[in-house]
């Protein structure tokens, strides 16, 4: 491997990462904060995809499709959550079977509506083509959305480092319990949590779309699986844990997909049980930190 | 009387803790609330912060309900609560720790906050150190701090000296003297001798119910009650400041 194809895999990957992120994120900071673990987050991804790919059809405005997806996203999540999950808090066998039957449901609706089939998804001309540095083809695509990951990483991490609603949330992945008694209202903090992880992974459907080209009804369950494997190497509830989980996950996968393709996913799970091994509360868990 | 319990049953996980706790909480004063272990003290503790919500009966505080009330509201009227096990925020700094306690940033706050620091001074060296890298006596000191920054009316402190060194006992003493002056302190305490160094009333609990309330001095004179519900001899009682 020369060192143009090392830096094109390694941008492939840390875009990947980047997508992946925005999922496991959210599915970590909900696992940590209110101890559920949520089943449906991947649909919420391949909502923001479909939502995505209509409103860029129907307005060719790719910031649109972003900011409607994060809007869906936020919207879906605020329901189900107000719906489903709040009614099942501290039952962990009913909070996975019901996230599960909000993600058949989910996923049902769209191939209702959609189809089963893939549908094609270009990339935004404004960011479609590459800049070739030197022999080093960079694809403008992958930059992008590498850029947004970091924008949208940087600005979590200073929301949960530097306001108020990030102590609360930083104390309530901690103690939910003791942070009620201080007089915050942690079903409030639940619900907007639950929807802002919602609307990252809905953001990383949309962007996911074009960078594989399509969407289709079962992408979130796809990616969901990858993201399950960031958050446990990452550690529940960890935002920077889940950060670096994506950038290894992302680079291990996109490594070897150039060596052994079929052995991509299979390199992640053995990475996850590497670091399960070594610490078993992952690389930024509860007692790992 | 600014916090009453009448009756108060709780179950937790269909198990029947409390049977019938009755007590009053005179204001101003710190009132001990004694029992061997498994009694039923800090599900009662529990229970008025709506933690463990009672089954039947009532909970006070000036005359109106707090049973059925979701914890961070019976928190918002004026109840402060240090759990048994400090439940610092160990990813927090302790700055951070204590801001998280304050409802809003005015002038008063402020002053309960430099309040705070000057009971506790070790916490004021500390302020940029993160919760989990204190000492037992600290967290302690932080705990009882971040209720205190609180406007509360009612401090619910839970065996506040469990696990810490003499010495520690000892300010802690000091600290809780200071801290009457300020609020009224439902304090749970298996350390006697802590207990009867800064309590005024005492309520003894024993198998999830009130069995006998009164003064501690007088308590401290009657060895038959001291052994039969809390176990101690004469000469157990150690020191507490």
């Amino acid at each position: 491997m020369g060192m143009a194809t090392f830096i094109n895999l390694t941008v492939n990957g840390l875009s990947t990462g980047m997508m992946i992120f925005l999922l496991a994120s959210g599915l970590s900071l909900i696992f940590g904060l209110m101890g559920v673990l949520n089943f449906a987050h991947g649909s919420l991804f391949m909502l923001g995809g479909y939502t995505g790919v209509v409103v860029f059809a129907h307005s060719g405005s790719f910031i649109l499709a972003l900011v409607s997806a994060m809007l869906v996203g936020v919207s879906v999540g605020w329901v189900v959550e107000r719906l489903t999950v709040r009614r099942v808090y501290g039952n962990a066998i009913a909070q996975i079977l019901i996230t599960t039957g909000v993600m058949i449901v989910l996923n049902e609706l769209v191939k209702a509506v959609f189809g089963p089939d893939i549908i094609a998804t270009p990339v935004p001309p404004l960011l479609a083509g590459s800049w070739a540095i030197g022999s080093v083809i960079l694809i403008k695509y992958r930059l992008f959305t590498l850029a947004v990951g970091l924008v949208v990483a940087v600005t979590v991490h200073l929301l949960l480092t530097k306001t108020r609603l990030g102590m609360v949330v930083r104390a309530g992945v901690e103690n939910p319990e003791m942070v009620q008694a201080l007089g915050i209202n942690i079903r409030q903090v639940f619900s907007l949590v639950f929807a802002f992880g919602a609307a990252l992974a809905a953001l990383g459907g949309v962007m996911m779309a074009p960078a594989v080209g399509a969407v289709n009804p079962d992408m979130g369950l796809q990616n969901q699986m990858l993201a399950f494997i960031v958050v446990v190497i990452g550690g529940m509830g960890s935002f920077l844990g889940s950060a670096l989980g994506s950038i290894l996950v992302g680079l291990a996968g996109a490594y070897t997909a150039w060596f052994l393709p079929e052995a991509s996913l299979a390199v992640n799970v053995l990475l996850m049980a590497v670091v399960l091994l070594l610490r078993p509360n992952g690389l930024f868990g509860m007692g790992g930190e | 009387m600014i916090l009453e319990l009448r009756q108060v049953k709780t179950n937790i996980n269909q198990f029947r803790i409390l049977e019938d706790i009755t007590f009053a909480v005179p204001e101003g004063q710190v009132t001990v609330i004694l029992g061997r272990n498994g009694a039923g003290k800090t599900t009662t503790l529990r229970s008025i912060m709506g933690l463990a919500p009672p089954a039947r009966g009532q909970i006070l505080l000036d005359g109106k309900a707090l049973e059925g009330l979701p914890p961070h509201v019976i928190a918002r009227k004026g109840v402060g609560f240090v759990p048994e096990d400090q439940a610092v925020f160990s990813a927090l700094t302790v700055g951070e720790n204590l801001r998280l306690a304050m409802r809003r940033r005015d002038k008063a706050a402020e002053a309960r906050l430099a309040f705070v620091l000057d009971v506790f001074p070790d916490l004021k060296e500390k302020l940029t150190r993160k919760g989990g890298g204190l000492s037992g006596g600290q967290k302690q000191m932080l705990a009882i701090g971040r209720a205190l920054v609180q406007d509360n009316r009612v401090l619910l402190v839970d065996e506040p000296s469990k696990g810490l060194a003499p010495i520690m006992v000892e300010k802690l003493a000091e600290a809780l003297r200071l801290i009457r002056a300020q609020t009224t302190v439902v304090l749970v305490e298996q350390n006697f001798a802590l207990a009867s160094a800064v309590g005024g009333r005492y309520v003894i609990i024993d198998d999830g119910r009130t069995v006998r309330e009164g003064v501690l001095s007088e308590l401290e004179q009657d060895r038959e009650l001291l052994r039969r519900y809390l176990g101690i001899s004469t000469g157990q009682r150690g020191r507490a400041g």
